[in-house]
């Protein structure tokens, strides 16, 4: 590590210390949920009466947000936007932590900046959401705000980034691979590229202690997950006999 | 508190991952009848969720103002007492929510909690006294049921000419009929309970009523206690056992159905001491569908032409559990069989039916006096629907398959102009349709 600046060292530091925080973090809260017990089969019906169907239900609750677009369609389209871009951008992102960078991602480069465009811009649809509509601004408390804020601020430097104020990508890729191989070197003195990271790590820090836990909560809903199949098969409830 | 987010995965998922985007925020119909924004379903949950965030979220021990995080002071417990009595728990804002969010869920954690310190709610806690210690929530006694089975006996005779049986505890019976309580007594529920009679006569099939497990309904899961639930359905099982039955059969009743389709196995299975022939439980509709299709009741459509009828789906059979074999079959199972019964049938609004039915507004255990002014307004949606199809389509019969539903239409639709005789069971328009001595045995 030697020959590290300070700001460099002190950066690679938080930057394992959120990446830390996030995983563990996510992990315990996904144990947690595991390990509890659902006593009662309680899906929503009608639910499917196959353990196939369940992960069909669950697949297009996932990739399609099916229930939300029954709910609220103006919503959904939102969500969903805000969501699918998201991804993206963060698979585009896969560039500057793999070498050689795979095909794959490669392609997914131009589209991968529209789509953080299209994430800036769905996260500032669902803040003037928040504020607009008056059954959502009564709901709506400072966490809301502050993951949509968040996560718009990170798009937002991202993409000054690439259109404004040019970073240097090849030396954010040499930092950024320093990182994932252990064996660090300074980071580009580029305060926006300093800004976009540490709003990211920040973001890292939050997510297991709010509501984005969403993602991997999801997957333990019972009233999705459960097969409706209760006079079938018995279910036990561990805690009653 | 923290005792039941160890217990119930529901809990502890859905405290935590609500994103507060408000797609279940206009779907209870007590937040539309009162327009009160506390009673929209994300709001009810928050009042939880703020009390969860102070004990049990980093930011909420830290930074309890930013997180709108609250100690379950007596000004929160009050609002608590409040709003999570203004749930009926019927699930219809978890169909909208992304992640499956059931409120009920949330209701019924906090009522478990509010009765562990001892501000339960007095009409519950009334009823499931009654049934601990006289075996139905109505406190009707063994003699007194005996009565009524008799008068329903006599009744059918006068109208019929035909001797069909209402059997109260007879040993070795094939089947043990649970019934809500209200059918043996209120309007239009005795209407359909005189039809199951009628039914097993039909089929040629041996029944009895137990004085012992009089009731269906299960009151425990209101209060959200395992136990008491536990505690309900075991006389059930426990009469089954002693009366020797072969299968068990229940009347119309939603969230009874819901806790015996969907919990019954868990709370007192398995059931491996009736026949394996059957589902067990098996629902009266599936029971009569059955017999039809297999050309086992000689029906007259005629007698029901007086009527044009619609039918409301009950939101616990419809979203808490299910009939026949497909999913989906708790919406068609009563359908087909009303469509048996009669010529002229009608759809409400696709918005109100099916998996997306609004509740009637006294399920939960709101089905008190006290809640009246609640009542009313939770209908609305339901009283919107009905009165459109009554106008346009000339409906003059709403038919359900919920003790509950019809106790609360019958009081609380004439509110709105419409004629408690509107409301109906499902199995009175099989009793009017039946031929009596048409076929046996089938
Ligand atoms: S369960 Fe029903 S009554 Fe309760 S909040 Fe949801 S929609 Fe409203
Ligand atoms: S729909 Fe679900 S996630 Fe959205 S506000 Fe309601 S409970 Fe929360």
């Amino acid at each position: 590590m030697s020959g590290l600046s300070a700001l460099s060292l002190s950066f690679v530091i938080m930057f394992y210390a959120a990446a830390a925080v996030f995983i563990f973090g996510l992990a315990a809260k996904v144990y947690g949920y595991a390990v509890t017990p659902a006593p009662l089969k309680i899906p929503t019906t009608p639910a499917p009466a196959t353990s196939g169907g369940v992960a069909l239900r669950m697949a297009s609750e996932i990739f399609l947000f099916s229930s939300l677009f029954k709910g609220n369609k103006w919503t959904w389209i939102g969500g969903y936007a805000f969501h699918v871009t998201f991804a993206l951008v963060i698979f585009r992102h896969l560039r500057y932590f793999l070498q050689p960078v795979p095909e794959i991602v490669s392609l997914a480069g131009p589209p991968g900046v529209w789509a953080g465009v299209l994430l800036a811009g769905a996260a500032g649809y669902l803040f003037v959401r928040r504020i607009a509509v008056d059954r959502v601004k009564y709901i709506s408390s400072g966490a809301d705000y502050f993951a949509l804020i968040l996560i718009g601020s990170i798009a937002a430097t991202g993409l000054i980034m690439k259109f404004l104020l040019r970073a240097d990508v090849a030396s954010v890729k040499s930092f950024m691979m320093g990182i994932v191989t252990f064996s660090p070197v300074n980071m580009p003195a580029d305060a926006m590229f300093i800004v976009h990271l540490l709003l990211v790590m920040a973001l890292m820090v939050y997510f297991p202690f709010s509501k984005l836990v969403h993602m991997g909560g999801i997957f333990f809903s019972p009233t999705r997950n459960q097969v409706d199949d209760c006079r079938e098969h018995r279910h036990v409830n561990p805690w009653a006999a | 508190m923290g005792e039941l987010l160890g217990k119930y995965r529901s809990l502890k998922v859905f405290l935590d991952i609500c994103v507060k985007c408000g797609a279940c925020a206009d779907k209870c119909h007590y937040y539309l009848g009162t327009g009160d924004p506390n009673n929209m379903p994300v709001a009810r949950q928050e009042l939880m969720r703020k009390v969860y965030r102070k004990h049990f979220t980093p930011a909420g021990k830290l930074f309890p103002g930013l997180s709108r995080a609250e100690d379950l002071t007596e000004d929160v417990m009050e609002q608590w007492y409040r709003y999570y009595h203004q749930c009926s728990q019927c699930r219809r804002c978890s169909v909208f929510c992304p992640y499956g969010i059931d409120t009920a869920e949330i209701s019924m954690a906090a009522r478990e909690i509010m009765d562990s310190v001892g501000i339960g709610q007095k009409y519950c806690n009334e009823i499931l006294g009654k049934v601990n210690s006289i075996g139905n929530n109505l406190g009707i006694n063994k003699a007194a049921l005996g009565n009524t089975l008799e008068f329903v006996e006599e009744d059918v005779k006068e109208t019929t000419g035909v001797d069909v049986r209402y059997p109260l505890d007879e040993k070795g019976a094939e089947v043990l009929l649970i019934a809500p309580s209200a059918d043996f007594f209120s309007e239009p529920h005795i209407q359909g309970f005189t039809g199951y009679g009628k039914v097993f006569h039909e089929a040629g099939v041996s029944w009895t009523v137990s004085s012992y497990a009089s009731e269906f309904a299960n009151f425990g899961m209101f209060i959200g206690n395992y136990g008491v639930m536990q505690k309900v359905a075991r006389r059930i099982k426990d009469a089954a056992l002693d009366l020797g039955v072969k299968r068990i059969v229940v009347g119309e009743c939603g969230h009874a159905w819901r806790v015996a389709y969907s919990f019954w196995n868990t709370l007192i299975g398995p059931f491996d001491f009736l026949d394996p022939k059957h589902r067990n439980p098996t629902h009266i509709c599936e029971y009569s569908l059955d017999l039809i299709k297999r050309g086992g009741l000689k029906l007259d459509k005629s007698a029901n032409d007086s009527l044009t009828v619609t039918f409301h789906d009950s939101c616990n059979v419809a979203r808490g559990s299910r009939m026949g074999d497909m999913p989906g079959g708790q919406f068609e199972v009563p359908r087909d069989l009303i469509k048996a019964m009669c010529n002229n049938y009608v759809e409400m609004n696709e918005d109100t039916i099916k998996e997306v039915t609004y509740c009637c507004g006294g399920g939960g255990g709101l089905l008190t006096d006290e809640l009246m002014d609640l009542r009313v307004k939770g209908v609305l949606p339901r009283a919107n629907a009905l009165h459109d199809v009554m106008q346009n389509k000339g409906v003059n019969t709403m038919a359900t398959i919920c003790a509950i539903c019809k106790a609360q239409f019958t009081k609380v639709l004439p509110y709105y102009g419409i004629p408690m005789e509107t409301v109906a069971s499902v199995h009175q328009l099989v009793s009017n349709a039946i031929v009596l001595g048409g076929k046996k045995g089938v």
